[in-house]
Parts: structure tokens; sequence; C-alpha cells
């Protein structure tokens, strides 16, 4: 396999691991926040359960999406280094603004919140929880604001032969990054929401402290459904936007290769790249002209006058990414989105009746559902970075120029095997101690024995 | 003053706090498995840097993102040149944060046994592999004239930047036992300042060589200003270990934190202007003209970071304060 199809993979997959976890600790600190002012505010101790129980949950998710970020923060530098020549003028400036606007916060205060129940006020405890939450979001910002540059680069001119800032309100106001994060946020509130439901449901199922889990259940559900409905209008604004600013993902994700008016939305098809035509789908008619405008009509600019008007502008070249993928990506995430949001509202509407904790085949279902939050945040950037090729950096920098140089095959496959190994093992260890504490339930583990400290040892005895 | 000067002080200023800090929370980890000789006297020692390891480590993180901004061309060459070695740091660092948070949720000896050595691992690979780095940036890596690391993996290790490897390795185990002489108590105490003896040892005689082989693989001292700070970081490190020969611990630390500070401000004053010394054509050498950013750039990054430091050496500070008192056997929560 060549470099640049190993450095693709292994950045794939380092991305799309650490994505597993970023949504989850966005969602769910805030909702650890919000429980553990409930506590203070009330003084009453189920909140103050409620938030170390899932606070406990929260921890080990939290520290996989640091370390796993480390990674990112480095893999640039590593596997892409004429990516950071031709774009470190414009992309290092947000990772740099992250790691001083959000890590140190971030990290800081999580270490005073889970050392400090015992010396902190309450107040002060729970403010610095909050100060977690905010972060994680602030960091979640930056690195969208980085992202929304190679999707739609603003701000910028092309001197001494690389991207350099020229506005930098530019960057932080790209329409891009603003219908990115809204949908990222809201997608974090989703993945905890469904979190927090599942695990409610799987205790309620077993029958043991219904009080506490018909609790959590409450407040899972309306941070879900919540997300849910957030997720999808923002969702809506996004595809809206995307079809003026990146109509070739569009069309790709429609597998749309004529351009029409009214544009139907395809529902199903058999995607035939090489003679640019599907032989066979299942459309709705106007349907997405009606998603793009708000209209039932209007013109969607098919694949192949894209591709003339790149040749035209870029020149010579091949400018259509790889539609198939693009395509389904798109539809399972919907589909995901769609089963949520009928199974939540299903489950919303049982409990309204009091009779959730009762219907076993409801809450197996629930429990059935904590797979697609997952399946959504990972279609959802696949479709968003699959549909950009061959483009590293939109119009600018295509992926094959970007790849590093310096690096051989051999490098690349000692470290793709390393991180795969190492991350299969943690995600092992991390998912044994999320269904050992979630199994356990709001209890405090007890302490293991104290030995008595050994007199008169050395470093080397 | 021109600001990629300013800018070449600044990653100085995040090399100087990453290995300061993060340096202890190394040689902690480097110790635990040797100074915590049952399952209680470990949960001790982890607990000393509990609070504050991520927070340390995000140092490092900072001074990656600062070189990007500020000199993307050294990003690039040091980190697809140096691959193999970041990744193995990368690795232990993975292996390490985990282990922190996993060791003790569960109570089975052999899960927290695996964790435990991997703290030992995470710390020491990447105490001796920033050594070997830093040695390597000023002594020179083939790098050609179009800014690509064209060497190896092995070409990153010679006897000179081994010997940098292993003095980083034992001054960071050496500042580590330190710290632990003022975060735990009695017993626990005394025996890590018996441990800062005998690493402060080997410690003095591994800088001692590194300085040595400096003359000579190196164009350090050429600035009489990085010749002093290397000589100073030295003295100051004999006087660091007299203070804890005589229990004077808390001074002791105040002398380790300045020795390592020294050592830094050396090579960065020994490199500058340059970042990347070029082995094969001195005009090759990535300096902080041909691998900044541009002024507008710059501009911007140079007020976030002045706004910024500032406020985070604040709460970092008052985070260390919150937790200022020793560990003991009766407080482990956690």
């Amino acid at each position: 396999m060549s470099e640049l199809l190993l450095a693709r993979w292994q950045f794939g997959i380092t991305s799309v691991y650490h994505f597993l976890f970023v949504p989850m600790t966005l969602g769910l600190t805030i909702f650890i926040a919000i429980l553990e002012t409930m506590y203070v505010r009330t003084g009453n101790e189920l909140y103050k359960q409620q938030t170390k129980f899932w606070g406990k949950l929260f921890l080990i998710n939290f520290i996989m999406g640091v370390v796993t970020g480390i990674v990112q923060e480095f893999h640039f530098g590593m596997n892409w280094s004429e990516y950071s020549r031709f774009m470190g003028d414009i992309f290092g400036a947000p990772l740099a603004m992250e790691a001083l606007t959000a890590f140190y916060l971030e990290s800081t205060f999580l270490g005073l919140w889970i050392f400090g129940w015992d010396r902190l006020p309450k107040a002060l405890h729970a403010l610095s929880i909050w100060m977690v939450a905010f972060a994680s979001n602030l960091s979640a910002f930056w690195i969208l604001v980085a992202n929304s540059f190679m999707q739609s680069p603003v701000g910028y001119a092309i001197n001494n032969g690389r991207a350099e800032m020229t506005n930098f309100a530019a960057l932080l106001t790209n329409p891009y990054a603003w219908h990115q994060f809204a949908h990222v946020l809201f997608s974090g509130m989703v993945t905890a929401g469904v979190f927090v439901v599942a695990i409610s449901a799987w205790q309620l199922l077993r029958q043991s402290y219904p009080d506490f889990f018909r609790t959590s259940m409450k407040f899972g559900l309306a941070w879900a459904v919540a997300g849910l409905l957030l997720v999808m209008g923002t969702g809506h604004l996004q595809a809206q936007f995307m079809g003026k600013a990146q109509p070739m993902k569009l069309a790709a994700a429609e597998a749309l290769w004529e351009t029409a008016n009214p544009a139907p939305f395809g529902v199903a098809a058999v995607i035939d790249e090489t003679k640019k035509t599907n032989p066979f789908e299942i459309k709705i008619p106007n349907a997405l002209s009606l998603l793009m405008y708000n209209s039932p009509a209007g013109e969607v600019k098919g694949i192949k006058d894209i591709e003339k008007e790149y040749i035209a502008k870029y020149g010579p070249g091949n400018y259509v990414p790889p539609v198939t993928p693009v395509f389904w990506s798109f539809r399972i995430m919907i589909a995901a989105g769609g089963i949520m949001i009928l199974m939540l509202l299903l489950a919303a509407y049982f409990a309204k009746k009091g009779t959730l904790a009762t219907t076993p085949w409801l809450l197996k279902g629930l429990i059935w559902m904590l797979p697609l939050p997952y399946i959504a945040n990972s279609t959802g950037w696949f479709l968003t970075e699959t549909g950009r090729q061959p483009w590293i950096v939109f119009g600018l920098q295509r992926v094959d120029q970007a790849v590093s140089p310096a690096v051989g095959a051999g490098s690349i496959w000692i470290s793709l095997i390393g991180f795969t190994l190492v991350y299969g093992l943690l995600a092992a260890a991390a998912v044994y101690l999320v269904q050992k504490f979630a199994k356990q339930g709001p209890v405090d583990t007890p302490l293991t024995p104290v030995q008595p400290i050994t007199k008169g040892a050395t470093l080397w005895n | 003053m021109e600001l990629t000067v300013l800018w070449f002080i600044l990653l100085t200023v995040l090399f100087t706090g990453f290995f300061l800090l993060e340096g202890f929370d190394y040689g902690v980890g480097i110790l635990l498995p040797f100074l915590g000789k049952n399952d209680t006297e470990r949960r001790v020692i982890i607990n000393t840097v509990g609070p504050v390891w991520d927070g340390n480590e995000v140092w490092m993180i900072t001074a990656g993102g600062a070189m990007f901004a500020a000199f993307p061309h050294v990003y690039a060459t040091l980190f697809s040149g140096f691959y193999l070695a970041l990744f193995l740091i990368l690795m232990a660092l993975i292996g390490r944060g985990v282990a922190f948070e996993f060791r003790s949720k569960d109570d089975n000896p052999g899960w927290r046994r695996t964790w435990d050595w991997l703290i030992f691992f995470g710390s020491a690979v990447p105490a001796l592999l920033w050594g070997v780095a830093v040695a390597n940036l000023i002594k020179g890596v083939p790098i050609d004239a179009k800014m690509q690391y064209v060497g190896t993996f092995f070409d990153l290790l010679s006897p000179y930047t081994l010997i940098g490897g292993l003095a980083f390795f034992l001054v960071f185990t050496y500042h580590g036992a330190v710290y632990l002489t003022l975060k735990t108590e009695e017993e626990m105490a005394e025996r890590a300042r018996k441990a800062a003896q005998g690493t402060g040892v080997l410690a003095a005689i591994a800088c001692l060589i590194l300085v040595a082989m400096t003359y000579g693989n190196t164009d350090l001292f050429a600035s009489a200003g990085a010749g002093v700070s290397l000589w100073g970081a030295v003295v100051v490190f004999v006087a660091s270990f007299g203070a804890v020969y005589v229990k004077r611990c808390g001074l002791g630390f105040i002398l380790s934190c300045a020795t390592i500070l020294l050592t830094t401000a050396a090579f960065f004053w020994g490199l500058f202007p340059r970042l990347m010394v070029s082995s094969l054509n001195p005009a090759w050498s990535l300096t902080i003209t041909n691998s900044s950013s541009s002024p507008y750039t710059l501009t911007i990054m140079t007020i976030a970071a002045l706004a910024l430091v500032p406020v985070v050496l604040v709460y970092q500070g008052w985070v260390y304060w919150i937790f200022r008192k020793r560990v003991s056997v009766k407080d482990l929560q956690y």
C-alpha cells in the first residue's frame, strides 16, 4: 500500500476512534453540571448520587477522549507535513488557541472536581464541573473552526506558496464553523442522553434501584429528545448551507449525477460510479428541492455539471468524491436519527403514562439503541470528510499533495498497527469498566483495605 | 522586539513549563513501582500527582500547538522527521493517561500491576525520548534544502543524544523524588528523600557527561549566555542535591526546578535563532525567519498568549494551593 493510503487509513482510524468519546464528553459534562447544580440548590442527596454515578462513567469516557486527542494534535506534523507547511499559518492558530483557552481549563478543573469533593465548598465544586463543560465545548468550537477552513476557506490569501491568514475574525465567523458547531454540540447531547437512557433502561429491567434510575431515565429522555430535535434542526440548516458552500458534497450525498429542477430525494440507489449513473433508485419527487429551498421547486446542480465547472476552474483532474460511501453514510446517519427520535418519543410517552418501567420490550429496545448515536456521529463525519475529496483544503490543496514525504510506508505500518492494537485493548478495558460501574449502580465502591506503610524500605529493596 | 523572537521565547517558556511540571510527574511515575512497596503506598504516590498531571501535560500540548501556529515548518519537519520517536512518546502517554484513571477502578491485583507498569513506562519513555529529541535539535540532524528530514530513526540515536536522554531521565526522576518528599508523610517522605539522594548522584554524573559532550557535539558554547546557563544548571543541581542531603527538601525542590529551567534555557539559547540545526548544511537549518508564520498570525497569537498564559498560571497555581497538603493514607478515597 502506498504511503498516502496508509496515512489516510491511520488518520481515519484514529479520528473516528477519538470521536467515539468526544460527543459524550461534550453532552455529559453539561448534563452532570446540571445535576450537581440541582444538588447544590436543593440539597437533595438523590441529585448528589446522580452526579456521582454518572460522573464515574463520564470519567472513564473522558480520559479516552483526552489521550486519543493527543495523537490528533501531533498527527498533522507526523503524517501530513506538507499540509502543515501549507496551512500552518491558519490551522495552527485555532489549535494553539484550543490548548490555551480550553485544554488548561478543562484538565485543571477536572482534577479539582475529581479530588475536590471534600476540599471545596459545594458551589465551587459545582462550578468546577461547569468549567469543564464550558472548556470541552469551547475546544470543540476551536477544532471546528480549523476544520471549517478546510471545508470552506475564508479570510486568507495565498502568499509565499502557502495559505496565510488575513482576517482572524473571518475564521471565527465562518458560517460553516457555526453550522458545524451547533450540529456537533447537539449531537453530543444526543449521545449523552441516549447513553443515560440505555443504562437506565438496563437497570430498570433488572429492577435494581428503581427510584434512582426512574429519575435518571426522566432526565436522560429530556436531554436526548431536546438534543435530537436540535440536531435535526441544525442538520437541516447545515445541509442547506452545504448546498451553497459545497455543492459537490451535496450532489454526491444525493448521488445526483444530472442537474435537476425540481430535484428528487433518493431514498436508496444502486450507484454506478464509472458510468456516472444510478441503474436503480427509489426517489421522492421534489423532496430535495423542498429540503434545500423550503419550496417544491428549485435547481440542484448535478455532479457532472459541477465537475465541468471545477475542471474549468482548477484544471484537469478528478473532482468527484467517492459517491457510494458518501450517499450511504448520509442515509445511515439520517436513519439512525430517525429511529432514535421515534424510540425516544415512544419512551417519553410511556414514561409520562408511568408504565415505562413495566414495559420490558421497550426497555430492551432502548438498550439496543445505544450504538445508534455512535453510528450517526461516525457516518456524519464520514460524509463531511469523504465528501470533500479529493481536496484536503477545499480548492487549495489536494490530499495527495499534503502527505509527509519524509515518512516511509514501514514507519506508517508500525504506527498504524501500534495505534490500532492499543486502541483496541483500551476500548476493551473501558467497556469493561463502564459495564462494571453501570451494573453496580449508585453505591460507592468499597474502599480497598489500607495496608500498613512498610518501615525502613528504600528505593532498592 | 521582532515577533519571531518573542515567539522563540514563548516557545522556550512553554517547553520550560512542560519540563518543569511534567518533569516531576514523569519522575513520580518512574519511581512508582520501586518506591511503592504495597498497594496503599502506590496509591499515595499516584495521588500526589492525581489532581495535576493532566494540567501539566497540557504544557506539552500547548507547546506543540504553539509550534504549529508560530513555526509551522518546524512542526512539520520535527514531527515527520522524528516520526517513530514521537509515535513511541504518544503510545506512552496514551497508556499513562488511561492508567492514572483506570488503575484504582478495579481491585484485581493483576489489573493494578498492569496499569502501574504502564505508568512507569508511560513516564520513562517520554522522559528519555524528550531528552534525546532536545539533544538532536542542537546537535543537528540531516535536513535537506527543502526542509525535509532525510535520515532514519537510528540517526537520532548517537552517544551524545543518548546521554541527553539519560540525563533528562535521571534529572526528572530526581525531580520527582524531591517532589514526593514534599507531598508524602513521614516514612514515605524519608524513603523518597533517600531515593532522591541515590538518583541525584547518578543524575549529576549524567549531567556532567552531557555538558562535557556538549562541547564537542554542538556549538552551544559559542553563545556565552547559553554556556553560563548550562554550567549554572549543573551548579544549581549540586546545590539542590546538598539541600536535600541536609533535609531542606523545599529548597531542594526550588533548586531542582531552577536546574530544569536553566537547562531548557541553555539549549534554546544555544539554538537561537535556529530551531532545528541541519547537519548537512548550516544554511539549511530551520530558523525563526525561514520557518515562521506570517506577521499577522504571530500578532494574533501574541495577543492571545500574553492575555491567557498569566490567567492559566493563576488558576493552575490556585489548584496546587488547594492540594498543597501532603497526601495521607487517611484521605485515600480515590
